[in-house]
């Protein structure tokens, strides 16, 4: 029986993380050299593209140390977005410890930063290993003195490798084997085990990723999800090695997979506890929490006549995040489409991308929103995260908004970009704290309507990079609330209206007026850009007529060519919505999405 | 080797006879590939040499060979290019004689030959006339000879004049004259004297055009490079209408974009049927057919074309059969172009189409007159886009 342990790897972006997976992978043979290809754990382009991992991939490695003892160590990839820290916090609690991933040639870094938290949080082992070795850049004293002065690790037990040219990776198992305890667990107790993930498989529905503390889980057996109570019966257990598994039997400290035939995703929710329906543990494991929305858009179809299609689309989407919620909605601009509610920004843009490239979708998103909270004068409080729903302004009594208490890590020399920055944006009653010589975390009340835009690429740019981002959602506040309309040629375009806090009204529709302009084509006429509230105008943009459009000569006969050009010009009208007489083309939606360049 | 007909089997059930959407009669082009040298601004397919002027010859009466009656009748032929007036006298005569002989033809047909003016002489117009040709198109161009040297043109405006006094000494009643404005450097004012000046020969037809960019001309380059110094959009406008109110005013009927008539019976009768989707057949290299149903075209270079019909083929390099949706948009797009405009019909009447039309004619782009769309000035300088309003 092997020994097993449990890790996870925590790296900066690009310090070298999917590297050292991949050769640990190939190390310890669990793939011949033949089939090992780059990056296997990031098995999705979209990951690969943005540097990210967006869902964790978990393996099991079989390792023998050279005096033949035998080892099972399961490597739990985790997520790299403040969107999903809940998910990183399950992860890092299915493992006894991490290795913290240190380019020799870049240094600590500030995104480290934050998920070493939450593993220091768990109590986990932390072994600081410098990667890139190689590089003639590295400078292995200096990130050792980072090591020590900044994270307060003992840089002498940081382990050198070069992932890349295979250096040190003994080392590195090695220092796994030697300092991460072994998991601990009654195996005699009822069973108790962590989701840390789950996705779904269109033949044998959820597949959940799990770690077991106590007891034992096998086919056949009766499981219970504790945060619903959803019964199931397991028919498979195992674990990943690149490929499932299937074993006789999960038991106490490990790690691995669960088949129970669960066609509803809902039913299964990441940090919940599975307990055996007969023998159920009296507690769950702590730190469950429901995963809520806070992000609020809405999805068309570029050509109204792919909804159905949309719809599909979504639902297959949904098995594989569950995060996902969304329902119905419809437009005068944009026709039929669906409001859909996000964990953050990043989770829409995701599945935004998802949709389009994997799923084939041509889709058309609106500004996002947060759920904001109006009590009318018949005393009435109503909930609306769809500007569509904005009650009639005349019986508002008061508004309110979404809070989050935002924590921000940076070193000490941008507090005062980054404290410019929060007030900007509306942030109230800063506190501060240094966890560790050189860094403070800056803790902001803040509207939630403020960071789901643009706030964290402004941070990283303020921060040069240095600056890590994490949320709760706290409460509601009052609030100056308007929503804001946008008029092409007199008409409302409500799938561009927005609910905002009074004193950003303005600088929003200017750029909203700008940016229109800048995608709406000429047409024969002139095309007035407005922005409202209510019936009073706060921005305009004009975009003059076209003044002449006519080839001198058509004869000759080719008017084969003529027409394939007009062709082309009508397919290109089809991919834009008709408000009123103007064609507004989809790239007109997304722009008004973009973040300021400044 | 590609068929118009779909295939290498007998023509003539190839096509039926009631593919031919229309009676009217259909018309002929003969593409003449030939040209003295290259002018800066075109793009029309032409050989530098006469050279393989004889071969050509044969190769077109081959080609006419292989329709047979399939157009029922033609009332027009015209002789475009290229420069056709630099065909020698002799193969002018085998190939209008050759075609006469091949098809059949309305008793009044309008026989139309492009001319450069330094080809014109005398005795030239004089043969021309003689070989039944009644309609000459001249490329006049301009007549400021420091805008001719601009152009790249062989000849001065002393040259158009004296063109244009043998054409009507040898008996042309029907002259057409080909004139080009928005020229780098050309000022409305003048425009406005080359017009003037023009209109002293009492034309019966004018063809002005706008002097467009192609891609792969001297000018296109001189343009990317900034070389040259083109009227702005603005302008352009002011040319074009000031252009169709002057002709106007002088008596002339704007019956298509950059096309002026004095008198309705001067229009150019062949030019028309590619705006009034009329069948016409193409022949010689790079030439386009239409069947009333299919379009066909040619492969484009002189020494290809002479070798698929001296092998006994079809000089095809393409063909399409447009669907109803094609067509339509087609008959939009060219009918746009005419003074005519469309029949309302075409566009339809369904809620889409009718909110279109009050649109477009509250935007004053089109008028509606006689159940027909006919689209106004402004209109006209927007006619690339009409079509797309209708779909
Ligand atoms: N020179 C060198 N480059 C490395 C090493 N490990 C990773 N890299 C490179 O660093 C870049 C980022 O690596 P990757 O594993 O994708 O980083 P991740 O974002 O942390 O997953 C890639 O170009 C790797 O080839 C190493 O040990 N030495
Ligand atoms: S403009 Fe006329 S003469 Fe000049 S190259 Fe073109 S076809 Fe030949």
């Amino acid at each position: 029986m092997p020994k097993i342990r449990n890790f996870s790897i925590i790296a900066h972006i690009d310090h070298g993380k999917s590297t050292l997976a991949d050769r640990l992978i190939q190390t310890t043979g669990l793939v011949s050299e033949r089939e090992f290809r780059d990056q296997i754990l990031d098995t999705m382009d979209l990951e690969r593209e943005r540097g990210i991992t967006i869902k964790s991939n978990t393996v099991t490695l079989p390792y023998v140390r050279p005096n033949g003892e035998e080892y099972a160590l399961n490597l739990i990839d985790t997520p790299g977005h403040v969107d999903f820290s809940y998910e990183v916090s399950r992860a890092l609690a299915s493992c006894e410890g991490v290795l913290l991933l240190v380019d020799a040639s870049q240094g600590v870094e500030a995104q480290t930063l934050a998920n070493l938290y939450v593993a220091m949080e768990h109590d986990l082992t932390i072994i600081p290993v410098i990667n890139k070795i190689d590089l003639p850049s590295a400078d292995v004293e200096r990130v050792k003195g980072e090591i020590e002065n900044e994270l307060a690790l003992d840089a002498d037990q940081a382990v050198l490798c070069s992932a890349k040219e295979g250096m040190g990776i003994q080392d590195v198992l090695e220092a796994i084997v030697e300092r991460i305890p072994e998991p601990q667990g009654d195996l005699e107790a009822p069973l108790a085990a962590l989701i840390f993930d789950a996705h779904y498989d269109s033949f044998r529905g959820a597949i959940i990723a799990c770690r077991v503390f106590d007891g034992s889980v096998k086919a056949g057996d009766r499981i219970r999800f504790m945060s619903n109570g959803a019964v199931h019966k397991v028919e498979e257990v195992g674990v990943m090695r690149l490929k499932r598994e299937p074993r006789k039997v999960l038991k106490a400290g490990e790690v691995g997979y669960i088949i129970a035939g669960i066609k509803t995703v809902s039913d299964v929710s990441i940090g919940d506890t599975i307990t055996l329906d007969e023998d159920p543990v009296a507690d769950p494991l702590p730190g469950f929490r429901e995963v809520k929305p806070v992000v609020f858009s809405s999805i068309y179809p570029v050509s109204s006549d792919d909804y159905p299609s949309l719809a599909a689309t979504l639902e297959k989407y949904k098995l594989n995040d569950a995060a996902l919620v969304y329902q119905k909605d419809s437009s005068a601009a944009l026709g039929q489409g669906f409001r859909c509610g996000f964990l953050g920004l990043l989770h829409l843009e995701i599945v935004q991308e998802r949709l389009e490239r994997e799923f084939d979708q041509s889709i058309i998103m609106t500004v996002p929103s947060v759920q904001y909270r109006f009590t009318l004068d018949t005393g009435e409080t109503v909930t609306v995260e769809n500007p569509q729903y904005y009650p009639d302004p005349v019986h508002i009594q008061s508004t309110e908004e979404p809070f989050i208490r935002a924590s921000i890590l940076c070193p000490e020399r941008y507090m005062g970009t980054v404290m410019k920055l929060c007030t900007e944006r509306r942030g109230q009653n800063p506190r501060f704290n240094v966890p560790i010589p050189g860094r403070v975390e800056i803790i902001f009340d803040m509207p939630l309507a403020e960071v789901i835009y643009d706030f964290y690429d402004r941070l990283k740019t303020v921060t040069q990079g240095y600056g890590s981002f994490d949320y709760e959602v706290t409460d509601y506040r009052p609030s100056d609330l308007v929503k804001v309309d946008f008029l092409v040629n007199g008409e409302r375009v409500d799938a561009l209206s927005i609910i905002v806090h009074r004193d950003r009204a303005r600088a929003w529709a200017v750029q909203v007026c700008d940016r229109l302009k800048e995608e709406i084509p000429r047409h024969q006429f002139k095309i007035a850009i407005q922005g409202a509230i209510g019936t009073k105008i706060i921005a305009r943009s004009t975009i003059s007529a076209f003044r002449k459009d006519v080839t001198a000569k058509c004869y000759g006969g080719d008017i084969t060519r003529k027409r394939k050009l007009l062709e082309k010009q009508k397919k290109g009208k089809k991919r834009m919505k008709m408000v009123g007489a103007v064609s507004i083309p989809q790239s007109a939606f997304v722009a008004v999405l973009k973040t300021d360049k400044e | 080797m590609v068929s118009p007909h779909g295939g290498n089997g007998a023509k003539a059930q190839a096509i039926p006879q009631d593919a031919v959407a229309s009676n009217a009669p259909a018309g002929l082009y003969v593409h003449v590939p030939f040209c003295r040298g290259k002018c800066p601004y075109c793009d029309f397919y032409s050989e530098p040499s006469p050279a393989l002027a004889s071969r050509w010859v044969d190769g077109v009466l081959r080609e006419a060979d292989l329709y047979g009656d399939l157009f029922s009748r033609f009332d027009t032929l015209y002789l475009g290019g290229g420069t056709p007036s630099f065909l020698s006298g002799e193969d002018l005569g085998r190939l209008l004689s050759g075609l006469q002989r091949r098809f059949r033809w309305e008793s009044s047909v309008e026989i139309t030959l492009e001319a450069n003016p330094d080809d014109v002489t005398p005795e030239k117009a004089a043969l021309w006339w003689d070989l039944g040709i009644n309609r000459l198109s001249l490329g006049v161009q301009s007549l400021d000879d420091a805008m001719l040297g601009v152009l790249g043109r062989r000849h001065t405006a002393a040259q158009a004049a004296a063109a244009v006094e043998a054409a009507r000494q040898a008996g042309f009643t029907n002259l057409g004259l080909d004139l080009m404005w928005g020229l780098p450097g050309q000022s409305l004012a003048q425009w406005r004297e080359t017009m003037e000046s023009v209109l002293a020969f009492s034309p019966e037809h004018l063809s002005c055009y706008e002097l467009t960019l192609e891609k792969g001309t001297v000018f296109y380059q001189m343009a990317c490079r900034g070389d040259l110094s083109l009227p702005s959009q603005a302008q352009s406008r002011l040319f074009f209408t000031a252009t169709s109110r002057f002709l106007r005013q002088r008596g002339y009927v704007h019956y298509e974009i950059s096309n002026f008539a004095r008198g309705d019976v001067f229009r150019s009768r062949h030019n028309q049927k590619y705006w009034r989707h009329v069948p016409y057949l193409g022949l010689g290299p790079s030439a386009h057919s239409f069947d009333g149903r299919r379009r066909w075209w040619n492969a484009r270079s002189v020494e290809t074309y002479c070798e698929m019909v001296e092998a006994g083929g079809w000089p095809v390099a393409g063909r399409e059969i447009p669907g109803p949706e094609e067509r339509r948009l087609e008959a939009l797009m060219l009918g746009f172009r005419t003074r005519e405009g469309v029949p309302l019909a075409l566009v339809g009447d369904t809620d889409r189409a009718r909110r279109a039309v009050t649109t477009t004619v509250s935007q004053g782009l089109l008028e509606v007159q006689r159940q027909r769309l006919r689209p106004t000035l402004a209109g006209w300088l927007v006619a690339n886009r009409l079509p797309l309003l209708f779909d």
